[in-house]
């Protein structure tokens, strides 16, 4: 295992953590966030295992801990109009509008969906991969997947007064 | 169901096809430089780890010639057949095996990393004595910045065994875990002890065995810091 295929998987993980969030600066600092906690738990990692799945495992704990965190938080539950932070999408210069309607669509998915539908498709990870990252059964995964398609396709599918979030996009968990 | 995950529905494809040039141009962007150095850091830990494992046997041979120094009989012994050797070997990885699962379990614990606490260090004393069948010693680790947390009982092959929890300051944990061997290997090893270094499993442990008991000292330390207290409780109960 050498220093190269370290580096080589840290580009994966900025686009996968900035999917997951829209949000450049806070997916770079969860790829940080990421980084620091694997120098600290090295020892953890044990020879032979994958790492790039090492790597996004602990990527996806320290998400779900961030967003359970948030949602401990007094003011969670405001929604956030999506259309109202575009701008903070971070599209790259002349991108296609397409592909900003698609991170829209995506983060009214739920969490557990979006991010098997992204280590799936970003990642190219199997199920078996998918299900290690994510600490839940295939099946759970299998099923999570073929929701997130189906979700995805309805959100993109409809009228765009339609794909505003039908629910508050962060719910308060009673 | 295969266990590939592309979807065979056109529609699907489309959307996949569609997710997978998002952000596709962070791919082919420089890291900023706190993501590089980070980075950086984390893949010197990985090479450290790769060298101790491929120089791991080097490392035992060298450690072999020191351990002369911790011959509590001053003799190696007679030599053992082979076979006898690794079922020994065998033995010995297994137990250290269960240093570390020992240790994994317990050194996250908040609330209860010890079934009897320091205060009561007499009482556990006594109590882990009669239950492993020889008089036991705690070894102060004091001088080296680690205090006795306490300890507890825990089922092993060869019987009973103990751990004791000792804790810095910078609230590092690590785990003295003794007991009797399985029997190959308290028969086979009865005149020699070495000190061994096991870095894989879930903690590095330094190991040993003496008169049928087994010694591993756990710790996320470094290797040197680890042999620094391991030879202070080698030299303790002894």
């Amino acid at each position: 295992m050498s220093q190269q295929s370290l580096v080589e998987h840290i580009p994966g993980l900025r686009r996968y953590a900035r999917a997951l969030t829209a949000d450049a600066w806070a997916a770079d600092d969860l790829v940080q966030d990421t980084l620091e906690r694997a120098c600290s738990r090295w020892r953890l990692w044990l020879a032979g295992t994958d790492l790039r799945a090492w790597l996004f495992t602990v990527m996806h704990n320290l998400f779900i801990s961030e967003v359970r965190q948030l949602q401990r938080r007094p003011d969670w539950g405001r929604t956030v109009d999506v259309d109202a932070v575009a701008h903070e999408l971070q599209a790259p210069e002349g991108a296609p509008g397409s592909l900003i309607d698609l991170q829209r669509c995506l983060m009214q998915l739920p969490l557990n969906q979006r991010s098997v539908l992204l280590l799936v498709t970003l990642e190219d990870m199997s199920y078996a991969e998918v299900a290690k990252v994510t600490g839940v059964p295939v099946g759970t995964v299998m099923s999570r997947l073929a929701r997130a398609r189906e979700h995805m396709r309805a959100l993109m599918d409809a009228p765009a007064q339609l794909a505003q979030p039908a629910q508050p996009l962060l719910r308060v968990l009673k | 169901m295969t266990s590939s995950a592309k979807p065979t529905d056109a529609a699907d494809q489309a959307l996949d096809a569609a997710l997978r040039g998002l952000h596709r141009e962070v791919l082919a962007e420089p890291l900023p430089a706190g993501l590089r150095e980070s980075a950086q850091r984390l893949a010197r830990l990985q090479q450290q780890t790769a060298s101790t494992r491929h120089w791991g046997g080097m490392a035992a041979g060298v450690l072999l010639a020191f351990s002369v120094g911790w011959l509590s009989h001053g003799q190696l012994g007679g030599r053992l057949d082979n076979s006898a050797a690794a079922q020994t070997a065998k033995v010995e990885r297994e137990f250290v095996r269960q240093a570390g699962f020992a240790y994994a379990a317990y050194m996250p614990e908040k609330r209860h990393p010890v079934e009897v606490a320091a205060p009561e260090q007499e009482h556990l004393v006594q109590w882990l004595s009669k239950r492993l069948g020889r008089p036991l010693k705690i070894p102060q680790l004091d001088a080296q910045g680690f205090e006795l947390v306490g300890g507890r009982l825990l089922p092993g092959e060869g019987g009973a065994r103990a751990q004791f929890m000792f804790q810095n300051s910078q609230a590092q944990r690590i785990t003295l875990y003794l007991g009797a061997m399985a029997p190959a290997a308290a028969n086979a090893d009865n005149q020699s002890t070495q000190f061994r270094f096991e870095p894989d499993g879930p903690v590095p442990s330094f190991y040993w065995v003496e008169q049928g008991f087994g010694y591993a000292l756990s710790g996320p330390v470094s290797k040197a810091t680890l042999m620094a207290l391991a030879d202070a409780v080698y030299s303790q109960i002894h």
